[in-house]
Parts: C-alpha cells; structure tokens; sequence
C-alpha cells in the first residue's frame, strides 16, 4: 500500500526533474544546432562584420574575460571587508543591523535599477564614461550582495571554538581573521566568489544601460576604453534582421554557457577539493 | 534546589601549604550574561606550580570562572565582570592591562580539542608565535624547530609526531589533538594553565595519559582544571574548589575534601546525593 504511494511519488518527482531538463536539453540542442555552423576557432578570434559569416566574437569575449577580473577585483575586496565587519565585528550593534536588512534587500533589487545607478554614478557624475571601469563598477555594485551574503555564511560556518583558540593564545581579533577565521573560510568564499562573477558575467541590462557598445572593431587598450560583452554581442545579433545573424547569435550563445559551465565547475571544484582536503 | 542550608564555614581559601606562594588571587569576583549572575562574590587563591581543580554541578559556572583568568569571559556579548583577578599581585583587570598581552601569560586549553584545521602539526604548534607576529624578526630554522620540539616533547606528543609534523593537525585521533591543544599552549611560554574540561570529549586511556601530563606539567607552570569528573580532581590535582550556583561552598586540599568535607553540601556532592 505505502510501497505503491511510494513509487507514485518517486514517479511523480522524476517526472517533475524532466519535465524542465526536458526544455533545457531541447533549447540548448536547438542552439547548438543552430550555431554550430558558425562555430570554429576563428569565430572566437574574429572581429564583428557586416557579413555574418566573417563576425567573431573576440572583442565580446576579451570584454567578458576584463569585466570579470575587474569586477572580482572591485567586488571581493568590499565584500569580503564588509561580511568580515558584519560578522566578526558586528555584534549586536545597531547599524550593523540595519545593513544587514539592507543588503538582503539590495539583493533583490532589478539589474536594470544597477544599470541606471551606474549610469548616473560611475558614467557621468565621476565621469568615467561608457567604459570597462564603468561597466565593472556597476557589476561589481550588482554582485556586492551576493558576495556579502556568501562570504558571511563561509564565516559563520567557521567554529567558534577556533576564534577562541586564537584569542586565547594572545592573538588580536585582526590576528586571528586572518591567520585563522580566513584561511578556514576561503573555499566557501571562493565558491561564493565565483558563483557571484559568473553572474555578473551574464548580465545585459545594466551594460546596455551604461552604455556598452556592440559594434567594435579593437580591444580596449585600458580601464577607460570603450568596451562590448558576450552578452551585448549576442543581444545585437539577434535584433538583426538577417536570418545570417541568427547563426552567430547561436553560436555566440554556446560560447557563454560554455564560460559559465566553465566557471561553475571551478567553483565546485574549489569546494570539493578543500573539503576533502579539510579534517572535518 | 538543594538541601537545608547548612550552618555555612567561612570558606577555606588559604593556599595548601604557606611556603607556596599564590599565582593567582580572585578576589570578590562577580561575573554574568546580561543582567544574570553567574559567578558571585568569589574568592579563591591558586598557589603557583599547583594543580587546582574545580568541581560543580553542570551549570555552576565553572567555565565562567575560568574564562575570567585570562579575560575571555569579557568577548562573550553582553558579558559582565567586577571585582578583582590578581596575578603575582598585579589586577589583571586594572586598567593598564591589555587583555591580548595578558592572554600570553595565561593559556587556555578547552573542552573540544580545536587545533587549526588548516595548519599543519608543525605550525599548529606554532601557531601562537605566528598569530602574535612573534617569529617574523626572523628567528633561525633550528631554534623554531626547537620551540616545536619543546612544546610538543612537554605535551607528551612528540614520540608519536616526530615523523609526520607536516599532516594536518586535524589527522589526529581526539587525545593527540587535545595534547596538541597543550602544545600549542605552552609554545608561547604561559605561565598558568587554564584547562576546561580538557578530558570530556576523550577516552579513558587518553585521558589517562591527559592526567599523567598534567602531573608532569604541574613542575612548570601553574594549572586550573575544571572537572566534572570528581576522580580526576581527586586523582590530578592538589586543591579542589566546590563551585555551587556560582558561589565557592569549600576550598581544600583535596585528599582534605574528598575525605572530610567541611560543608554538607560538599559531601552530598562528592557523595553522589545530587549534581
Ligand atoms: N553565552 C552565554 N550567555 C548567557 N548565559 C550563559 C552563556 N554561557 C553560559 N551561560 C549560563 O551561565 C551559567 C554557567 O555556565 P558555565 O560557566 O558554562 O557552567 P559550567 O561550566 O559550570 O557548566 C549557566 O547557567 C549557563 O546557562
Ligand atoms: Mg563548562
């Protein structure tokens, strides 16, 4: 009797696992077909065209691999100082309260809302213009929560035990963050870091809001330069009308999740890896 | 809560013998959570290179008092603490004192071992010195291995690491770890030895070689172990304190208060009649 309603249940949740796997499987086959065409290593290493079948998607790509590294490089240092404020300085205090309940929220605010802050900010009242550093600013503005978040929980999973260890050996609380506290917390804040680039990465709307061009013939040559992303490139391919574009849009498509497949499985890598090297 | 209140003795707090000079005096001590009382008006003298034990219910603030000697008590949020802790005669809560530094004279070993999980045995041991800033003036090799040897020769650990300073610390079975804890210690030269039920979480033959150590240890340095175990006190340690609610009901010489208690509700302790 039980047996029964057991498998029925089973059945029921596999069917709810395929029935979306499903989808995805048929999008990302119906992609893939579809850009396959295009794809080659010179598709990677080419520059936009009006002729489909010469664009590449390397300034998109050079683009995507800056604003990464940029973001991470705005992202993390705040956000890792602000999580390791919030948690091991924080207390119960006040202030700390109210950021807390402000970056849950931040969490949840649109990306487009990033885009205009961006805009208004980064673009014009400091005059950076529609460049990389703009665009990476106004990411790293996006992530900033996520970063947080994670890291906050990478610090809360660290025992108690050992911030005691290292206080009662006549550490400093500086002292013992960073000889302690964070070396026990970097996978799980490396895995949060990762997670929350590859987010960044995927993002269209605030780029296209600041300003981030398509059509570009150069890679940009410092943080001001004017700059495109995988994400643009592929947005302005698919508005084209030519049915040509589509096989770029496609292929440019199978390079992105191919990226953030890439980036994803470093993430799980680093989790693991630490994990089973850890004594825990 | 407990039985009558017995006709109630001053509370012996004289040293085990008036050779030994006293380490550590508590005096007057109050400390609490918030606005609850914990540790009430306590008094209590440790001579130095003696073993002290305190013993108590669950709940009656052992740990409390222990973490009020090296000034860990105060890190806890909300926690509160009066009256006077003094160590070779100095309040080690007079204002000048800064609790970090303190902390180096007095060490702490805790009721779960926790060595570094991300340190190898080797910097484990090392880790005080390290942590401190203490080794980067650039110390030679030989004289840390030196210190690494010390340490963990005192703990009674090196014959059984020497050959793999490099593993994890956490690769250790539970008493190895504990005796690591000891290690990491006593790498930065304390002068007192806080343990908090440094046995709870090991075996009977690792706490047995845990009690060896601590006679060992008692040559060296001055110890306060807390106990819910009333053989280990009777076994290890030259005073025992009978904590209750926070209040210090007897201190003796403890062959004294296991054998002839001057409290009733020491005996219905020791006796087994509550607790
Ligand atoms: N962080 C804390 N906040 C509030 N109360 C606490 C805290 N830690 C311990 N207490 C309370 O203080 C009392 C004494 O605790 P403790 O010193 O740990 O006792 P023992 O070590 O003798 O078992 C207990 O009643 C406990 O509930
Ligand atoms: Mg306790």
């Amino acid at each position: 009797m039980s047996a029964r309603r057991d498998l029925w249940f089973t059945l029921l949740c596999a069917a709810a696992l395929a029935l979306p796997l499903g989808v995805l499987v048929f999008l990302f086959g119906d992609v893939l077909l579809l850009g396959l065409e295009r794809l080659s290593p010179a598709f990677l290493t080419s520059y936009p065209s009006r002729h489909a079948e010469h664009a590449g998607v390397l300034p998109g790509l050079v683009g995507t691999a800056l604003l990464g590294v940029m973001t991470a490089g705005l992202a993390l240092p705040f956000g890792v100082g602000a999580a390791i404020y919030l948690e091991e300085y924080g207390g119960n205090r006040r202030i700390a309260r109210a950021i807390e309940v402000n970056v849950a929220n931040l969490a949840g605010v649109p990306s487009v809302v990033y885009g205009i802050l961006g805009l208004a900010v980064f673009v014009k009242t400091l005059g950076l213009g529609r460049s990389l550093i703009a665009g990476a600013a106004t990411l790293a503005l996006l992530v900033l929560p996520i970063v947080i978040v994670s890291t906050r929980e990478a610090l809360r999973a660290v025992p108690m035990g050992l911030r005691e260890a290292g206080l009662a050996l006549g550490a400093t609380r500086w002292q013992t963050i960073r000889r302690v506290v964070l070396p026990a917390a970097a996978p799980g804040i490396l895995t949060g870091a990762i997670l929350a680039i590859s987010r960044a990465l995927g993002e269209t709307a605030p780029l296209i809001v600041i300003g981030a061009v398509a059509y570009i013939t150069y890679l940009p040559d410092g943080p001001r330069a004017a700059f495109t992303a995988l994400p643009i490139q592929i947005f302005s391919w698919v508005s084209r009308p030519q049915a040509a574009f589509a096989h770029n849009a496609a292929a440019g498509i199978v390079v992105m999740l191919l990226l953030l497949l890439l980036l994803n499985a470093a993430a799980v890598l680093v989790r693991d890896r630490f994990s089973r090297g850890g004594s825990r | 809560m407990i039985a009558a209140p017995a006709p109630r003795a001053p509370p012996t707090t004289t040293a085990a013998d008036a050779t030994t000079p006293v380490k550590l005096a508590v005096r007057a001590l109050d400390a609490g959570f918030g606005a609850t009382p914990v540790v009430r008006q306590l008094t209590l003298d440790v001579p130095e290179r003696r073993v002290l034990a305190i013993i108590g219910p669950s709940g009656c603030g052992k740990s409390t008092l222990v973490r009020c000697l090296n000034r860990m008590h105060e890190l806890v949020p909300g926690a509160t603490v009066g009256g006077s802790v003094l160590l070779d005669d100095h309040d080690i809560y007079a204002r000048d004192v800064d609790p970090v530094l303190l902390r180096r004279r007095i060490g702490m070993v805790f009721q779960k071992p926790n060595p570094f999980p991300t340190m190898s045995i080797r910097e484990n041991v090392l880790a005080g010195l390290r942590l401190t800033g203490a080794l980067r003036g650039g110390r030679k090799q030989p004289a840390i291995d030196g210190i690494v040897e010390q340490a963990l020769t005192r703990a009674a650990l090196w014959d059984e690491v020497k050959d793999r300073l490099a593993a994890a610390g956490g690769s250790l079975s539970g008493g190895q770890q504990q005796r690591l804890c000891i290690a990491r210690a006593l790498a930065v030269e304390p002068e007192v030895l806080l343990m908090d039920e440094p046995c709870s979480a090991l075996d009977p033959i690792a706490t047995a070689r845990i009690e060896d150590l601590i006679h060992v240890l008692r040559e060296r340095y001055t110890i306060v172990l807390v106990t819910h175990n009333m053989q280990q006190a009777a076994r290890a340690s030259d005073l025992t304190a009978f904590l209750l609610h926070g209040e210090l009901i007897e201190c003796a010489p403890t062959e004294r208060l296991f054998t002839q208690p001057s409290d009733r509700r020491t005996e219905d302790y020791i006796t087994g009649k509550f607790g």
